[in-house]
C-alpha cells in the first residue's frame, strides 16, 4: 500500500459516517418539528372551528380567548391565590403520602416478617379510592386545607409503598453476598445496599404517587372546598364560565408537565449510574 | 506447616419439593497455612457451592469445616465472585475500597490501599466511572482488586480469570504470585484452565461430575517462581496436563451418558 492511500480510505469512510450522522440528524429534527406542531395544529383547528361555529362556543371557546381569560385571570390574582393553594396541599400531601411509603416500604423490604403482616393490610386498602373516603375525610379533618391533604396522602401513599418494598426485594443477590462477605454491619448494608439498590423502583412509585396526586387534588376540591384550581374548575363549570374552566384544566396539565421533567431531572441527579 | 483450612466429610444437598441435588458429597481435604490450591472439575460439579460454603454464604448439610483465624484485625477471608460480583451504583473506586469502608478504617489508609490495587489492576484512569461503562474483562479486574486491597487470611477466587483476555490474564496470574508470594496468604482458586491451575498452585484438587467429590490430588511442586514459558517446557508439567485433561475428558463423558 502505498503511503497517504490508508489516509484515504479513511478520510473517505468519516465522510459516509458524516452523511450517515446528518441524515440521522435531519429525522431527529423532523421528530421534533412533529412534536412541537402538532399540538399548535390542534389549537389552530379548535381556534378555526370555533370562530366559524362549526363547533358550539359556548362548550369549546376558542384558545385565543382562553388565553386571553388566563391573562386577565393572572392580573386581578385570582389565578394564582387558587394556584398557591392547589400548589401548597399538593406539596404537602405528597411529602405526607410519600415520606411515610418509603420508610414503611424499606421497612417492608428488609424484613420479611413486617412485609408478611402488613401487605395485606397494604393489598385490602389499596383498592379502595381515597376519593370515596373523602365525605369521611371531610368528617374527620373539616373543609379546610388538611383535609385535602389527608386526601393526597392517602393516594400518594400506596404506589410509593408497593414500589419501594419490590425495589428492596428485587435487590440482586449476589450484592447481599458481596456485602456479607466483607463484613457490612446493618448500618452500612442499609445505606451502601439497600437504600440505593432500590432507588430506581423507589423513583418510579414516586413518580406515579405524583401523577396521582394531580388528579386527586381536583377531584378532592370539586367536594367541600372554598379554594384551589380544582374548586376553579368546579364553580366556573357550575356558573357556566367555561373560558375559566378550561383555564384551571389548562393550570393541572401545566404542572403535570411541569412536575414530571422536575422528577425525571432529580432521578437523572441521584441515579447516575442507570 | 500448620493447617488453616480443614474440611471433613462435607455434604451439600439443595433440597426442593420432589427434586433435591446433592451438589457435594463427602468432601474431604485439608489446607496448609499459605498454600496455594487450585481446584478443577468440569461445569456443575459443585466448585462454586464449596466457596460459598467456605465463605460462610451457604449452610452445609453435613460434616464439618474448620477454618483458623490468626488476627483478629484482619479479615478471614474475601471472595472474588464468579460473575456479575461488582456493585452497579459505586464507582470503580467505591467498589475496591468496599471491603475496607466497611471495616471503617481510617481514610488516608483505604485511599492509599484502593489506589495502589487500582493500579495494579490498571484501571486507576478509570476509577470514577460507573460498572456500566465497563467491559466484562474490567468488571472483573475490579472484584479482583476489591479482594486483594481488602487483604484477607484467605482468598477465594471463583474463576476470576475466566472473563478476561490472555494479556490481562498474564499479568494478573503474575500479580497473584507475586501478591501471593509476599503475603503468604491462603488462596482457594477455582479455574476450567489447566494451564493456569499448573502455573499457580502448590497442589491441584481434582472434581468429579456431579455429585461433587475429590478424586484426585496432583502435587505441584515445579519451582518457583514460575513463568509460563518455563512451565510450557518443563516435562514434568506436561505430564500432568495430560493426566488432568484426560481425567477431566472421562468425567465429561461420564456426566454426558
Ligand atoms: N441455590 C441453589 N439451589 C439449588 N441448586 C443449586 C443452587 N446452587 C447450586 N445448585 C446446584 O448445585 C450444583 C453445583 O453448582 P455449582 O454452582 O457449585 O457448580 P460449579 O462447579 O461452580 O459449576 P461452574 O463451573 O459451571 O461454575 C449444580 O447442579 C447446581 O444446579
Ligand atoms: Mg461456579
Amino acid at each position: 500500500m502505498r503511503p497517504g492511500e490508508n489516509m484515504k480510505i479513511s478520510h473517505k469512510a468519516v465522510e459516509v459516517e458524516q452523511q450517515e450522522w446528518k441524515k440521522r440528524r435531519l429525522k431527529e429534527r423532523m421528530k421534533q418539528m412533529l412534536t412541537i406542531a402538532s399540538p399548535i395544529i390542534l389549537l389552530l383547528v379548535w381556534e378555526c372551528l370555533s370562530r366559524t361555529n362549526l363547533i358550539d362556543v359556548r362548550f369549546f371557546p376558542p384558545p385565543t380567548k382562553i388565553i386571553g381569560t388566563l391573562f386577565s385571570m393572572i392580573y386581578s390574582g385570582e389565578l394564582f391565590h387558587h394556584m398557591w393553594v392547589s400548589l401548597y396541599r399538593i406539596f404537602c400531601g405528597f411529602l405526607l403520602g410519600a415520606i411515610p411509603g418509603i420508610v414503611i416500604g424499606l421497612l417492608m423490604g428488609l424484613y420479611s416478617p413486617i412485609r408478611h403482616s402488613i401487605s395485606p393490610i397494604v393489598m385490602a386498602l389499596m383498592p379502595i379510592p381515597t376519593l370515596a373516603l373523602l365525605p369521611i375525610i371531610i368528617i374527620l379533618f373539616g373543609i379546610g386545607d388538611f383535609s385535602k391533604v389527608v386526601t393526597i396522602a392517602g393516594s400518594v401513599f400506596f404506589p410509593v409503598v408497593i414500589n419501594t418494598t419490590a425495589g428492596v426485594i428485587n435487590i440482586d443477590s449476589i450484592y447481599l453476598d458481596v456485602a456479607k462477605n466483607y463484613g457490612a454491619s446493618s448500618k452500612d448494608f442499609f445505606f451502601k445496599i439497600a437504600l440505593p439498590g432500590s432507588l430506581p423502583v423507589m423513583m418510579e412509585g414516586i413518580q406515579m404517587g405524583q401523577a396521582i396526586a394531580l388528579l386527586t387534588i381536583v377531584a378532592a376540591e370539586m367536594m367541600g372546598a372554598t379554594s384551589g384550581i380544582g374548586y376553579l374548575i368546579w364553580t366556573s363549570y357550575k356558573a357556566f364560565m367555561l373560558q375559566e374552566m378550561f383555564v384551571g384544566l389548562i393550570l393541572i396539565s401545566f404542572f403535570g408537565y411541569l412536575f414530571s421533567l422536575l422528577l425525571r431531572f432529580i432521578q437523572k441527579k441521584i441515579l447516575p449510574w442507570r | 506447616m500448620d493447617t488453616k483450612i480443614s474440611i471433613e466429610n462435607l455434604t451439600k444437598v439443595f433440597y426442593k419439593k420432589n427434586a433435591s441435588v446433592t451438589a457435594l458429597d463427602e468432601v474431604s481435604m485439608d489446607i496448609a497455612e499459605g498454600e496455594f490450591v487450585c481446584i478443577v472439575g468440569p461445569s456443575g460439579c459443585g466448585k462454586t457451592t464449596l466457596l460459598r460454603i467456605l465463605a460462610d454464604l451457604e449452610t452445609l448439610s453435613a460434616g464439618k469445616i474448620e477454618i483458623k483465624q490468626d488476627k483478629k484485625d484482619r479479615p478471614l477471608q474475601s471472595m472474588v465472585f464468579q460473575e456479575r460480583g461488582i456493585i452497579p451504583w459505586l464507582t470503580v473506586e467505591e467498589n475496591v475500597s468496599f471491603g475496607l469502608k466497611m471495616r471503617h478504617l481510617p481514610i488516608q489508609q483505604v485511599r492509599e490501599r484502593t489506589d495502589y490495587y487500582l493500579q495494579k489492576v490498571g484501571l486507576d484512569q478509570f476509577k470514577k466511572l460507573y460498572p456500566k461503562e465497563l467491559s466484562g474483562g474490567m468488571k472483573q479486574r475490579v472484584s479482583i482488586a476489591r479482594a486483594f486491597a481488602n487483604d484477607p487470611e484467605i482468598l477465594l477466587m471463583d474463576e476470576p480469570f475466566a472473563a478476561l483476555d490472555e494479556q490481562n490474564k498474564f499479568i494478573l496470574q503474575e500479580e497473584l504470585l507475586s501478591i501471593w508470594e509476599e503475603t503468604k496468604k491462603t488462596v482457594i482458586f477455582i479455574t476450567h484452565s489447566i494451564d493456569e491451575a499448573l502455573l499457580l498452585s502448590d497442589r491441584i484438587l481434582l472434581m468429579s461430575a456431579q455429585p461433587g467429590k475429590i478424586i484426585k490430588e496432583i502435587k505441584n511442586d515445579s519451582p518457583r517462581p514460575r513463568k509460563i514459558e518455563q512451565m510450557r517446557a518443563n516435562q514434568k508439567t506436561a505430564e500432568h496436563f495430560i493426566e488432568i485433561l484426560n481425567h477431566l475428558h472421562e468425567e465429561v463423558q461420564k456426566s454426558r451418558s
